[in-house]
């Protein structure tokens, strides 16, 4: 299985150049069953690496391109008459697929962004009083542009809770831009990927993962962070019992992707700031910090 | 309720162990009113039966004071207020609701506890005692742990805090100001004399010789054991008779009997021993023959015997030295006359054998007696017939059946009638030395009479007239003989074997009697000036010793301090624990672990900045996480793990 990962993120790496570690975390956030905000600037491959995890894992994808105009119905589709049988019969949105691509997830109206939300908790949708499921597996790739731009409706936390990761693409470094300057079109290159695993394959990892070891000494560990995060004089709210198990699911996952049957500290320190990067409010005198200075706060906190 | 029922019923079961040895004391009519309160109890906690009213528990109250005033006449007092207390124990049973009533009776129950101490200071109920004190101590844990826990933790936690407790009880063991005499209200039942030798002895209406195992006294010896022939312990020296009974010369008599003897002249070295006496309500010290060195608090008559200003009523250790071999002085002329004192008109027929030898010389007298003794038909029994008032003519020429007392006193009378100045003298004779420690023991049963002659050329001379009794006159029925004839015959095979191992039994029984009453019971204020003496700390007196106690008990408490602060910043997992060595190691060797780095992390960092020691660190990293993350077994991983941690080089 260690081997078939590897294989994948070799895959998604040949396409999206330079950016091992945000490939990485993205499929163990897959593999922890959880779903995915990709927070960054237009134009640094957001929406290809969706798509090339979707080829690569051979999962039905769809992309829906969120606008201030989009409703609820265009995302979980709806019910319409139909002249010969004279009955309503329900059309299926884009949500019925096993990868969705919500991009610029923020552009939306509060009402459409909660209608995806839902969707994403309960794996279901319900709609003109009748209640189907999503299809297993089931992965949610939103993107959202920095807060600070125009015409944005930006997710409250209390969505924000709903993404067990957020993680951030940033630019290529020199060399790898090179190369996807000097290489081939990154669309053609999409179209002839083989996919490396199947979605049988893919539920097969994730209840591997759940299976991952834990021990005491571990959750010792993660309970001394919850309780940083709930003191630190850094943040305004503590991490929620919810962003607890995040972080154990993400440290189970990072640690078989390193191809190991229980999970260490340092699996935990490696999604730590991407788990709670977006679901703590900073201090705002001290100026927002990235998940890396995130990171710096949180090593206040000794390994038991 | 708010009490957890499985902490009432500790408490009822650690109460019924304390009230257990208090029980067997009581009056008769207060045993089943106890049983029946505690019964009662167990029925409020098993079956749900509803506490009494303020009017029944008041009759009860009532009714149990009643009963103690019955019994003691008293409610003060040692043994009436133990039988107080244990009464009102099991009345506050019946109104138990709160966690401060339950501690309310365990504290009364630790305060019975030593209350049993005033009345048996024996090992066994040290011990039985001890045992209460732990199971009291458990049941305080189990009432302060809401959720409950197996029996086996409650028992552990208070073993701990018991264990914590020791090195403060050896303090204030030590070093607490300890007062000359008995402790203040301590029963005079708790020290009590056993029979033991008297003052007097009168022949003829002892039928039958008390065989008594009990402990007179024991001995250690500072250099080697004295051949079983020297080994005459001596006590009262008997003068005066009247025929039939013999008695000392009081202590009220002329004070020039005390002081300084008529001195002897020893002939070889001292022989040094101590001497551990049994409480005998009786002012003399048994003391081999002849004292030597005297210590302060006895006096050396002139007859040579060791007496205590006061009455011994608690056991204890004299330091004491002895010459076997000696020769005293000459006789003053009043102890000739008392020497030679013999009652007129008895023992006629005793006086006229004796008158027959007075033309010898007094050494050729001597021979004499003791080949009349020797070869006429005389016997050794314990069991000897009753005699009249000419005791001594009954024995020697009727009955002819005797123990030492008979022999003895038949020999100083002979003497006396043939002119040789004689006296009877009383103490033990021998003593068996305990193989398993190096002492002696002697018991009631050695008890002895033998007889001193004064010769002009010697001073006073030892004659023991029992010892030439031969061996085949003697009735005898040892040990053995009676155990053969109470068991079955079909034992006999095995007897010889039991016997062995019960003797042994009971040396080792009393070796650890011996040492309970040295070092425990026999800790008094002069030992303890010992101590301090010896630490030197004498010099400040009392007021040094509490300052001392304090002084010590404030260490022991800082390095429990100390201790627990330690166990807070040090991890007692033995896995954590090698881990921090193996980080301490590192550190010294220049690669210091960041608090929040993990084992992996770590091992990748140390590896880059020390690859000679790669692979020690490969090998315990691997081994830690497995162990601490993973699934190793710590049966196989631990081990390994310690010798790898072992082997790192120190800086």
């Amino acid at each position: 299985m260690e081997a078939l990962l590897n294989q994948v993120i070799t895959q998604v790496g040949s396409v999206i150049l330079g950016k091992e570690r945000p490939i990485r975390l993205a499929l163990a956030c897959l593999l922890a069953r959880g779903h995915l905000l990709i927070e960054d600037l237009p134009g640094v491959g957001k929406t290809t690496l969706a798509h090339v995890f979707a080829t690569t894992l051979g999962l039905r994808f769809n992309r829906i391109q969120f606008t201030s105009d989009l409703l609820p119905a265009d995302i979980l589709g709806v019910a319409v008459y139909e002249r010969e049988s004279g009955e309503f019969r329900f059309h299926p949105g884009p949500i019925f697929a096993q990868l969705i691509l919500a991009d610029e997830v923020n552009r939306a109206t509060p009402k459409t962004q909660s209608a995806l939300l839902e969707a994403m908790e309960e794996h279901q949708v319900t709609s003109e009083g009748e209640t189907r499921p999503l299809p297993e597996p089931f992965f949610v790739i939103a993107t959202q542009n920095p807060v600070n731009q125009i015409g944005t409706f930006p997710l409250p936390e209390s969505q924000l809770d709903r993404f067990l990761m957020r993680i951030e693409l940033g630019y290529p470094d020199v060399a790898a831009e090179r190369a996807l300057l000097a290489g081939r079109d990154r669309r053609d290159l999409l179209a002839e990927l083989p996919p490396v695993m199947t979605p049988e394959q893919l539920v097969q990892a994730q209840a591997q993962v759940r299976a991952v070891k834990v021990s005491p000494a571990l959750l010792d560990y993660v309970q001394a962070l919850l309780e940083y995060s709930r003191r630190s004089p850094h943040f305004l709210t503590g991490l929620s019992p919810r962003a607890g198990l995040g972080l154990l699911a993400g440290a189970r996952a990072w640690a078989l992707l390193a191809g190991r049957d229980y999970a260490l500290p340092e699996d935990v320190q490696a999604v730590l700031p991407h788990v709670a990067g977006h679901r703590l409010q900073q201090v705002q005198s001290e100026g927002a910090r990235g998940s890396e200075g995130l990171a710096v706060w949180f090593n206040e906190v000794a390994i038991p | 309720m708010n009490l957890p029922r499985h902490g009432r019923l500790w408490l009822l079961g650690a109460l019924a162990a304390v009230l257990l040895p208090q029980l067997l004391r009581l009056p008769p009519w207060l045993i089943p009113y106890c049983l029946a309160l505690l019964g009662w109890r167990l029925a409020i906690d098993l079956r749900g039966w509803p506490l009494p009213g303020r009017p029944l528990r008041l009759l009860l109250t009532l009714a149990g004071v009643g009963a103690v005033l019955l019994g003691y006449r008293t409610l003060f007092g040692p043994d009436a207020g133990l039988a107080l207390l244990s009464v009102m124990l099991c009345l506050k049973l019946l109104e138990l609701r709160s966690l401060r009533d339950a501690m309310l009776v365990i504290f009364m129950g630790w305060f019975l506890v030593a209350g049993g101490f005033l009345v048996d200071q024996s090992i066994f109920v040290g011990a039985y005692l001890l045992f209460t004190v732990l199971l009291l101590t458990a049941a305080l844990v189990a009432l302060n742990h809401p959720a409950g826990s197996a029996h086996r933790d409650y028992l552990r936690r208070a073993g701990l805090l018991l264990m914590q407790a020791l090195p403060i009880m050896m303090v204030l063991f030590l070093l607490f100001p300890r007062l000359p005499g008995p402790l203040w209200g301590i029963p005079k039942n708790a020290l009590s004399a056993q029979t033991s030798i008297s003052d007097h002895m009168t022949l003829g209406n002892i039928t039958e010789l008390a065989d008594s195992e009990a402990v007179a006294f024991r001995v250690q010896f500072d250099g080697p054991v004295p051949p079983a022939d020297q080994l005459y312990w001596r006590g009262p020296v008997l003068w005066i008779t009247d025929g039939r009974r013999w008695d000392p010369i009081r202590r009220e008599s002329p004070p020039r009997w005390f002081g300084e003897p008529a001195g002897h002249e020893p002939l070889g070295e001292a022989m040094r021993y101590a001497l551990t006496l049994e409480p005998h309500d009786q002012h003399w010290v048994f003391a081999l023959e002849l004292p030597a060195a005297v210590p302060r608090e006895l006096t050396l008559t002139a007859d040579f015997q060791l007496l205590l200003s006061r009455r011994l009523t608690a056991r204890q250790r004299f330091e004491l030295a002895a010459h076997t071999t000696y020769r005293t002085g000459a006789l003053p002329e009043e102890q000739r006359r008392l020497a030679l004192q013999l009652p007129s008109g008895r023992n006629l027929r005793t006086r006229e054998l004796a008158r027959q030898w007075s033309t010898l010389a007094p050494a050729e007298i001597v021979a004499a007696a003791l080949a009349h003794f020797r070869d006429q038909p005389y016997w050794y029994t314990r069991r000897p017939p009753l005699l009249g008032d000419d005791a001594i003519d009954e024995f020697l020429f009727d009955s002819r059946r005797g123990f030492c007392e008979h022999y003895a006193a038949a020999f100083v009378t002979l003497m006396r009638g043939a002119g040789v100045p004689a006296r009877i003298v009383t103490g033990y004779q021998g003593g068996e030395s305990n193989p398993l420690a190096d002492y002696l023991i002697v018991r009631q049963s050695r008890a002895h009479a033998w007889a001193e002659v004064w010769l002009e050329d010697g001073g006073w001379l030892r004659v023991d007239p029992t010892a030439v009794i031969p061996a085949a006159r003697v009735e005898t029925e040892t040990d053995l003989q009676r155990f053969r004839s109470t068991s079955a015959p079909m034992l006999n095979v095995d007897l010889h074997w039991l016997t062995r191992n019960l003797a042994q039994l009971r040396y080792g029984w009393d070796a650890l009697n011996n040492a309970w009453n040295q070092w425990v019971l026999g800790y008094n204020h002069l030992r303890q000036k010992e101590l301090l003496q010896r630490l030197g700390l004498l010099r400040f007196g009392w007021q040094g010793a509490a300052a001392m106690m304090a002084a010590a008990i404030g260490l022991v408490l800082m390095v429990v301090a100390l201790q627990l602060l330690r166990r807070g910043r040090r991890p007692r997992d033995p896995v954590l624990r090698l881990y921090e060595r193996y980080c301490h190691r590192l550190e010294r060797l220049g690669l210091r672990r960041a608090p929040h780095e993990g084992p992996a992390a770590f091992a990748r960092r140390a590896e880059g900045l020390r690859p000679d020691l790669a692979p020690a660190i490969r090998e315990i990293s691997a081994l830690y996480i497995a162990l601490r993350y993973g699934t190793a077994d710590s049966a196989t991983a631990l081990p390994r793990l310690r010798t790898a941690v072992s082997r790192l080089p120190w800086a």
